[in-house]
């Protein structure tokens, strides 16, 4: 299962997580690793940053490039993924678990526009040459 | 399968990349394998143990005939009359008349007056005009062969040649005897102990319907399938030139970090020497370690007390855990300078050190 239905996720290849104290956690999807291969370097936003949806607010760099890394709803950064930052190679081996950062959302009607999996899982499809 | 990957070029070993899942790119036109599932993990199986690449998109071009010879010396910026045995192979640059890099090559000596040169694959059609336009102007009495009847497989790391002795048992002895940076016939097989990686190894160049039979029984004695991510990120620890990133024909041999491969000496003159002679050197080719954490890519700028300069490769290295790359910065920079690289609009300190970064498994430079 490459896209697991429990997420929604964002054109520009995040996975989202409702948690149940009101944030959301957010990470890469199998198939964005698929593309950068492997990964060998995380910045993650600073913890109290507020961020807009779509704006760039982390970076991962894999062997090949670069790449933003987008947030999917706009709020406060509250969490960020130290253990991951420093062993990114968990990305590539479990995208699902090795989440990047955590949103308190202060616009949580910004959810209901994301992808759901089997929409996202057409979206990655077509985007695939 | 869209047009575009239909035109790609193949190599005879096209359906095994396949097989094996690898990651295909086009690569100068060639449809590549990039890595087969995890480029780190087939840079250190090199480092470690043994890994081998396909690089039938390389042209071997013969190069036969009385003025083979004379024709060399005055195309190459290394001398071939230092190849005094056959089986001595020769590392060097093609330049212009301006002193500017064309492409950069071994050529073996193949005895019998013939030698052979192999060519990167994203040069080789111009390079091929390039020799034939030098051949017409000397009027020489040279026969120019591409050889795209061969396959090229490099098996490198500390255990390559051992384990091509195992696999390719008619291979043995010419694997086991060879001495660095030299080359033999053996079997209807022409097998070189070069390659690109910084570790021992060897390139085979075999008839193309030979290659997949040897590629199996490389990978029956555990020879790792590594692909062109790897191998790009082996030639930097090496401190190794990548044509058309670290070198082109804006820029000499000099400026590049190879003097040491213009034979300047032996009474001839060949393609792009004056050149050479009236124009010094402003810029040079440095290492640099970024002590930051971040990326170094390609294209970076990069500023320092001696001026500014230009990242010519950049990434990740495997081996040192961090970020390297080659640079072409101003003349008076020196080893052990601080400099400051532009990475996604932060400068970042990184040092400068003397390539090669890695050798043998060894880390060279003190981090």
């Amino acid at each position: 299962m490459t896209t697991p239905d429990n997420l929604k996720y964002s054109r520009s290849h995040e996975w989202v997580k409702s948690e149940a104290d009101g944030t959301v956690t957010v990470g890469i999807t199998f198939h964005a690793q698929e593309q950068l291969g492997d990964i060998v370097f995380i910045q993650n936003p600073e913890v109290g940053r507020k961020v807009k949806q779509g704006e760039e607010c982390a970076v991962i760099e894999s062997v090949k490039a670069a790449a933003d890394i987008y947030a999917p709803v706009s709020g406060e950064v509250v969490a960020a993924n130290q253990e991951v930052a420093d062993s990114p190679e968990r990305v590539n081996r479990d995208p699902y678990a090795a989440w990047l950062f955590r949103v308190r959302p202060s616009s949580p009607g910004e959810l209901a526009g994301l992808l759901d999996a089997a929409a996202y899982a057409k979206h990655a499809e077509s985007e695939e040459s | 399968m869209s047009t575009i990957q239909a035109a790609r070029r193949c190599t005879p070993l096209n359906a095994i990349h396949r097989a094996l899942g690898a990651k295909m790119v086009d690569f100068a036109g060639w449809d590549m394998p990039l890595h087969y599932g995890s480029q780190i993990e087939e840079h250190h199986r090199v480092r470690r143990d043994a890994g081998m690449f396909d690089v039938s998109h390389m042209l071997a071009v013969d190069v036969r005939g009385a003025q083979a010879r004379d024709y060399l010396r005055r195309l190459l910026a290394n001398d071939v009359a230092k190849l005094t045995r056959p089986g001595a192979a020769l590392y060097s640059c093609m330049l212009r008349e301006d002193g500017g890099v064309l492409d950069d090559l071994i050529v073996y000596c193949l005895g019998g007056g013939g030698f052979r040169v192999v060519l990167n694959a994203g040069t080789a059609e111009r390079d091929m005009a390039w020799m034939e336009s030098q051949r017409a102007a000397q009027a020489s009495e040279v026969d120019l062969v591409p050889r795209r009847d061969l396959a090229i497989i490099a098996v490198q790391g500390p255990r390559a040649r051992e384990k091509t002795g195992a696999a390719l048992p008619l291979l043995r002895a010419a694997a086991e005897g060879l001495a660095p940076f030299h080359a033999v016939g053996a079997d209807g097989a022409f097998i070189a102990r070069t390659g690109y990686t910084g570790e021992d190894g060897l390139e085979l160049m075999l008839p193309a319907a030979q290659a997949v039979a040897a590629w199996q029984a490389l990978a029956a004695q555990g020879v790792a399938p590594a692909g062109l991510g790897a191998r790009d990120t082996l030639r930097l620890e090496a401190g190794m030139n990548l044509y058309g990133r670290d070198m082109d024909e804006t820029v000499t041999p000099l400026e590049t970090g190879l003097a040491w491969t213009v034979a300047r000496t032996g009474g001839r003159e060949f393609i792009g020497a004056r050149a050479l002679a009236s124009r010094p050197a402003a810029r040079q080719r440095c290492g640099l370690v970024l002590i930051e954490r971040g990326m170094m890519r390609d294209h970076q700028k990069v500023r320092c007390a001696a001026g500014a300069g230009e990242i010519t490769s950049g990434g990740f290295s495997p081996t040192l855990n961090r970020s390297i790359a080659l640079a072409r910065l101003p003349k008076a920079a020196a080893t052990g300078d601080p400099v400051e690289v532009e990475v996604r609009d932060n400068w970042l300190k990184a040092r400068i050190v003397e390539p090669p970064f890695v050798r043998q498994g060894k880390v060279l430079v003190t981090l």
